[in-house]
C-alpha cells in the first residue's frame, strides 16, 4: 500500500496535486476540534467583519467566525459524503459480486433493480422525503436514504468485473476445493475488484456532496448542522452578495470547489493506476 | 439484426420500462406512508395558515387528500386508490393554486423543461464528444489540451455556483441578457416571432450554464475512450496502410468509441429532472424544477407527488426511446 501511494506521488501529478487539496480541506476539517466556540452559537463575535488578521475568513451577518464554521461544515460535510460512500460501497459489493458470479435468474433479478436505479430520478424523490420528513430530517437519515440510492451504476461496473473473474481458472478450483459461494466471493474474488471500489469511492462522495450542497441550497436538509450547502443556503438568505459580504459566499465555494476538484483528480488518477497501460505511459514520461 | 430478435430485445425493454415506473411510484408511496407526521392536516394548516378559506373548501381538500395520501380504508385499498389515481393522472386540485388541478399545472411546465434541457443536453453531449475524440486522437494540438485542462477544472464545480457566476457576469456586470424568467412577461403565450425570439433569448443562460458544465465529463469521457481505440491494431494498421487520417478518425475510432457515449447520453437524459431543479430555481425558469421547490415551500402535497410521477415516468420514457432506437441506427451494438 505504501509502495503504491510512493509511485502514485512520484509518476503522477494529478494525484499529487489531488492529495494535496484533499488535505488541506482534511486539515481544515480537523480543526474544528479547536474551535473558541460550539458551531450552532450565533453572534458570538461581531458580524459582517471582512476577512483581517483576528478573523482570517471574516465574519458571517450572524456573528459567527468565517473559519471556524468552514472547518465544522468542511467535517460534517465530508463525514457525510464518506457515511454514504461507505454504505452504498457496501452495498455495491455485495450486489455486484453475487450477481456478476451467481449469474442466472439472480443476476437477471438484480440487474434489472439496479438499471431502474440507474435511471430513477432521485432529486424528486428526495425532495419528496425531505417534504414528508421536514424537522425530523437529520443528516444521518439523510446519508443513509442516498447510500441506498446511490449504489446501482458501480454495482454494474464491479459485476462486470466479477463475471470476468468467474471463468478463470482459480475460481474453479476454489470451488471444487469446497468453498462455499460466500467464501469465494469475500476471499477471492474481493481482492480483485477493490482499486476499483476505491477510485468509485471518490465519485460516489463527489456525487453526495454535490446533491447535498444542491438540497442544501435550496433549504431542503437539516440546516441548522453546518454544512457547506447550508453556509451557502444561509449566506442566501442573508443577500451575503447584494450586501457585499462576499467572503461568506466565496470561502464555502472555494472549499468544495477544492473538495470536487481533488476528490475528481485523485479519481481519475487511481482509474489510470488501475489500467496498467497508461500507467505504463505515464511512468515512461516521467523518466 | 432479425427482425424476431429486436422485438424479444423490445419486448424485455417495455418490461424494463414498466418495472422501472412501478419501483419508482412505490418508493414515493412508501416515502409517502413512513412519515411519521400527519400530511393531511400539516398540508391543510399549511394553506389555511394564509388566509381565510372556505369551509366547505377545507373539507373538500381534506377528503381529496386523505384519498390521495391513501389514508382512507384498509391498507390493500389505500394502496389501490393510490395506485387508480396515479394511472388516472389525477393528482387532485394543487393546494397552492387551488382549485387548480395539478395535472393542468404539471403539464403547463413540462414543456419548457423538456424543451430546454433536451436541446443543451444533446448541444453539450455532441460538443463534447466531437471535441473529445479529436482531442483523444490528436494528441499534440494545443487547443484541444488547454481544452483538456479547463474541463478537468470545469467539469467539478457544482453547477449551482456556475450558474450564479454567469447570473453575476450577464446580469449586473455586462447587464445583455435576461436572467429570469421563460420568456417576457407581456407577451402573449402564442406562437408569434416575438414570442419564440423571447423564449430563445430568456433560455440562452440556463442553457449556456448547463452546457459548460456538460461538455467538459463527454469530453473527458470521450477523450479516454479514443485513446484506447487509438492504440487498437486495426487502427495502427490502418495507418500504415495509408488511409487518410480523417477516415480513420471518423469511421474506425469514433464509430467504435461512440457505444459507450450513447449509453451516457441516456443515461444523463435520464438525469434530467436532476438538472432542471436547479437551474429553473436560480434563473426562475418556468419548468417542472421551479414548480417542485414552491410546492415543496408552500406545502402542496398532491404537487409534489405530481411532479415526482412525472419525473420517473419521464425519464423512463426517455431512457426507453433511445434503448429502442440504437440498435436500429447502429448494427453493432449487442443486442443482450
Amino acid at each position: 500500500m505504501t509502495a503504491i501511494l510512493r509511485d502514485l506521488l512520484r509518476h503522477n501529478a494529478e494525484f499529487r496535486i489531488g492529495a494535496v487539496l484533499v488535505g488541506a480541506v482534511l486539515l481544515l476539517s480537523v480543526l474544528a476540534s479547536f474551535s473558541p466556540y460550539p458551531p450552532q452559537d450565533v453572534y458570538v463575535v461581531p458580524p459582517d467583519l471582512p476577512p483581517s488578521p483576528s478573523h482570517w475568513f471574516g465574519t458571517t451577518s450572524r456573528g459567527q467566525d468565517v473559519f471556524w464554521q468552514l472547518s465544522f461544515a468542511l467535517r460534517n460535510t465530508l463525514l457525510f459524503g464518506c457515511t454514504v460512500a461507505l454504505i452504498s460501497r457496501l452495498l455495491a459489493l455485495a450486489i455486484g459480486l453475487l450477481s456478476g458470479y451467481s449469474g442466472g435468474w439472480i443476476d437477471r433479478a438484480l440487474m434489472s433493480v439496479n438499471d431502474t436505479f440507474i435511471v430513477i430520478p432521485l432529486l424528486p424523490l428526495l425532495v419528496l422525503f425531505y417534504f414528508v420528513m421536514r424537522d425530523r430530517m437529520s443528516w444521518l437519515m439523510l446519508a443513509l436514504i442516498m447510500a441506498c440510492l446511490g449504489w446501482a451504476y458501480d454495482a454494474r461496473l464491479i459485476r462486470s468485473v466479477a463475471m470476468s473473474l468467474k471463468s478463470r481458472e482459480f475460481t474453479e478450483t476454489s470451488l471444487f476445493s469446497g468453498m462455499t459461494t460466500r467464501e469465494i466471493l469475500v476471499q477471492e474474488h474481493l481482492p480483485y475488484v477493490l482499486p476499483i471500489v476505491f477510485s468509485t469511492t471518490m465519485n460516489n462522495m463527489v456525487w453526495s456532496i454535490g446533491l447535498e450542497v444542491t438540497l442544501a441550497v435550496l433549504g431542503f436538509t437539516d440546516i441548522n448542522t453546518p454544512t457547506i450547502g447550508g453556509m451557502i443556503y444561509w449566506a442566501n438568505q442573508h443577500t451575503a452578495m447584494v450586501a457585499g459580504v462576499w467572503w461568506w459566499i466565496a470561502f464555502p465555494t472555494i472549499a468544495v470547489i477544492m473538495i470536487f476538484i481533488g476528490l475528481f483528480l485523485l479519481a481519475v488518477s487511481m482509474n489510470d493506476y488501475i489500467d496498467p497501460r497508461s500507467r505504463l505511459r505515464s511512468v515512461g514520461r516521467a523518466s | 439484426m432479425g427482425k424476431r430478435r429486436y422485438l424479444a430485445y423490445a419486448i424485455r425493454r417495455l418490461a424494463q420500462f414498466a418495472l422501472v415506473v412501478f419501483i419508482g411510484v412505490n418508493l414515493a408511496y412508501v416515502i409517502t406512508h413512513a412519515t411519521p407526521i400527519d400530511p393531511v392536516e400539516q398540508s391543510i394548516s399549511a394553506v389555511t395558515y394564509y388566509g381565510n378559506t372556505a369551509p366547505a373548501a377545507i373539507e373538500q381538500m381534506r377528503s381529496s387528500l386523505r384519498e390521495l395520501y391513501g389514508l382512507s380504508g384498509s391498507p390493500v385499498e389505500q394502496y389501490l386508490v393510490f395506485w387508480k389515481r396515479i394511472l388516472r393522472a389525477d393528482f387532485g386540485p394543487s393546494l397552492s393554486a387551488f382549485p387548480t388541478p395539478v395535472s393542468t399545472l404539471v403539464t403547463r411546465a413540462l414543456p419548457w423543461t423538456v424543451g430546454l434541457l433536451t436541446v443543451s443536453t444533446i448541444v453539450a453531449w455532441g460538443l463534447g464528444t466531437l471535441l473529445g475524440g479529436l482531442a483523444g486522437y490528436d494528441r499534440t494540438n494545443r487547443g484541444l489540451k488547454l481544452m483538456g485542462v479547463v474541463a478537468m477544472g470545469l467539469h467539478p464545480i457544482p453547477y449551482y455556483i456556475l450558474a450564479l457566476l454567469l447570473l453575476i457576469v450577464f446580469g449586473f456586470l455586462w447587464p445583455v441578457l435576461p436572467i429570469s424568467g421563460g420568456s417576457a412577461m407581456n407577451l402573449p403565450q402564442t406562437l408569434s416571432v416575438d414570442f419564440v425570439l423571447s423564449v430563445l433569448l430568456h433560455a440562452i443562460l440556463p442553457a449556456l450554464s448547463l452546457i459548460l458544465i456538460g461538455v467538459g465529463s463527454w469530453f473527458l469521457g470521450m477523450r479516454a475512450l479514443v485513446s484506447n481505440v487509438v492504440t487498437e491494431d486495426y487502427v495502427v494498421y490502418a495507418e500504415l496502410a495509408g488511409v487518410q487520417p480523417w477516415r480513420i478518425l471518423s469511421s474506425y475510432v469514433m464509430r467504435n468509441a461512440l457505444v459507450p457515449q450513447v449509453t451516457g447520453l441516456a443515461i444523463s437524459l435520464g438525469g434530467i429532472f436532476n438538472g432542471a431543479v436547479i437551474t429553473e430555481k436560480v434563473f426562475g425558469y418556468p419548468g417542472l424544477g421551479s414548480l417542485l421547490v414552491d410546492a415543496v415551500y408552500a406545502g402542496d402535497y398532491g404537487l409534489v407527488l405530481g411532479v415526482t410521477t412525472v419525473s420517473i415516468l419521464g425519464v423512463s420514457v426517455a431512457v426507453l426511446a433511445i434503448d429502442l432506437l440504437y440498435p436500429l441506427l447502429d448494427p453493432r451494438v449487442k443486442v443482450r
